[in-house]
């Protein structure tokens, strides 16, 4: 009984990573209604300028994470600009594959500035285990967890309750409606795309830091569908609830059935998921899915 | 920029189409289209299905631009002004469909109307400080008073729009306009698929709004009773051209309308 509910507790603790990389592709999809294979190539991305600030320039690791953010909000603004304002009223497949060739373009460019090798990025969050009564939990699991509630919690709040948030959820309710009461649609969506941007490159940083930096990083993202599918694709609450869930079942897989199901066992559920709610556990229904 | 008072000037048209033409590739929505809307009236815009109503609309609010004519709001050339500048320049519409943001409160969507009115930016508003703030309480202040109450939508205020019926969520959509403070306030049939007493409530609403704003009303509507008794002036629109203009009776008499609507012969 103490083994399983170590487990759940470390389970649980790593979903919380999940669910920060997981939201990027939420606030994304909620906002403008595209699903961004560039995503986790922006947390990569974010990696690296993190890794550029803090050692080559030689800053405090704070200044770095800050410079990170606005870095990456800038790139998502800028994306948005060029590839997405390009692209406005094509198929929505069109915009979806652009964005895959995006992340290509963005992996291979990390490659010949950064090279291949892997890097490693400072101890940002401390290695010393947590103990719950006598339950041990990793130091960088629990931290991660705290900061990532912390972040999907602020961005939640945000949503909910400031005009900035409301005036996002409205652009992305109807955009014939947002403009009929003077809502400025193109800034707005430029916005979320560098929101969704920041978002990402601060997962970027602190799954560097967890565990190493190359330009393949961004892979690890796509191992967050399984979350999203779970969650809803635009529920902000979806992704917490399927992140901490996703992470619960790789932890009791790796337990009980063997290290080997872990990666699958997510999968199982989806497919399961998709079976009885196709829309997710907190989705909207109309979602097209790709 | 406050809450805009309405410079009254009686020479001037409110609201002027010229000579407005409209094709979707060889569908020719509007053809030459001219009309005016006096300041303070209520002015209707009828005709069949298919006349052309709601192009003109979405031709007057910025959503179509049109391959020719011009549109000009106040004294000013609006026609190559983007449509979510003209809400700030005081027009005010809502949809055939219900177009209210689905899961957002009540006071929410109200709010949002007001979006244009409020100084500071995305940014100050997001991390809700200082003069952001005390700007959304004033608002919400404002709005509690002037519409909420005269809409009679106290008791929905915090409940999302998705949960209330369709005659409420018209009134929604019509507090949202209001919100915006208009000088302009188009109307695209607001009683379509009301019951009788729902739709004296909302020709009450919209006479209200007029007397105590002097806001100038342009409605589409289906239900020729409440255009007639309502009416200033009324257009009437046949096939994307204008058909005939004039007062509720001069218009129930012209031999034109009563052709398009009932037929030959």
């Amino acid at each position: 009984m103490n083994l399983f509910i170590e487990y759940s507790m470390v389970g649980i603790a790593s979903g919380g990573m999940y669910a920060l990389m997981a939201l990027g592709f939420v606030l994304v999809f909620k906002g403008t209604g595209v699903f961004n294979f560039a995503q986790g190539e922006l947390m990569m991305l974010g990696a690296y300028i993190f890794l550029s600030v803090n050692q080559l320039a030689g800053l405090h690791w704070s200044i770095a994470l800050l410079a990170t953010v606005l870095f990456a909000l800038l790139t998502g603004v800028l994306i948005e600009r060029t590839v997405l304002r390009a692209l406005a009223g094509q198929p929505l497949l069109s915009i979806v594959m652009a964005t895959v060739g995006l992340g290509l373009v963005l992996k291979g460019a990390a490659g010949l500035i950064w090279g291949q090798e892997q890097r490693t990025l400072p101890e940002l969050v401390p290695r010393k285990p947590i103990f719950i009564g006598d339950i041990l939990i990793p130091g960088a699991v629990f931290w991660s967890f705290v900061i990532s509630m912390a972040v999907i919690a602020a961005c939640l709040l945000y949503f909910r309750f400031t005009r900035g948030g409301v005036t996002m959820r409205a652009a992305a309710s109807s955009q014939v409606n947002a403009y009929a009461v003077g809502i400025n649609v193109p800034v707005i969506s430029a916005l979320t795309w560098g929101l969704a941007a920041a978002a990402g490159g601060f997962a970027g940083v602190l799954l560097a830091a967890i565990n190493n930096l190359t330009p393949h990083l961004g892979d690890l993202a796509l191992s967050v569908l399984a979350v999203l599918i779970v969650g809803g694709l635009d529920s902000l609450a979806g992704v917490i609830v399927g992140g901490l869930i996703i992470g619960w079942l790789q932890s009791m897989t790796g337990a009980y059935l063997g290290g080997q199901y872990r990666e699958i066992m997510p999968f199982i559920v989806v497919l399961a998921v998709l079976l009885v709610r196709p829309h997710g556990l907190f989705g909207r229904k109309e979602i097209e899915r790709i | 920029m406050g809450w805009a008072c309405l410079e009254i000037d009686a020479a001037m048209s409110l609201l002027e189409i010229r000579d407005v033409s409209l094709a979707f590739g060889g569908v020719k929505a509007l053809t030459g289209v001219s009309l005016a809307v006096e300041e303070g009236t209520v002015t209707s815009v009828i005709g069949p299905n298919g006349a052309g109503k709601t192009s003109l609309y979405n031709v007057i609010s910025g959503f179509y631009r049109p391959q020719s004519g011009a549109v000009a709001f106040a004294g000013a050339d609006i026609t190559l002004v983007k449509a979510n500048r003209r809400a700030a320049l005081g027009m005010a519409r809502t949809f055939q469909n219900i177009a209210l943001f689905r899961g957002l409160t009540v006071l929410d969507n109200i709010k949002l109307g007001a979006h244009h009115y409020l100084k500071s930016g995305v940014l100050p508003a997001a991390w809700y400080i200082g003069s952001a703030a005390r700007e959304e309480a004033q608002l919400r202040g404002k709005i509690e008073r002037d519409i909420v109450d005269l809409l009679h939508l106290a008791d929905f205020r915090d409940a999302p729009v998705s949960a209330l019926s369709y005659g409420l969520q018209k009134r929604v959509e019509l507090a949202r306009a209001l919100a915006m403070r208009p000088k302009l306030l188009m109307l695209d049939e607001p009683v379509a698929g009301m019951n009788r007493e729902e739709k004296e409530d909302m020709a009450r609403y919209i006479l209200d709004v007029r007397e105590e704003w002097g806001v100038t009303v342009l409605l589409i509507e289906h239900d020729m009773g409440m255009v007639m008794d309502l009416s200033d002036q009324i257009h009437v629109l046949n096939f994307g051209q204008k058909l005939s203009s004039g007062t509720p009776d001069q218009v129930r008499a012209d031999p034109a309308v009563i052709e398009a609507y009932l037929g030959e012969g």
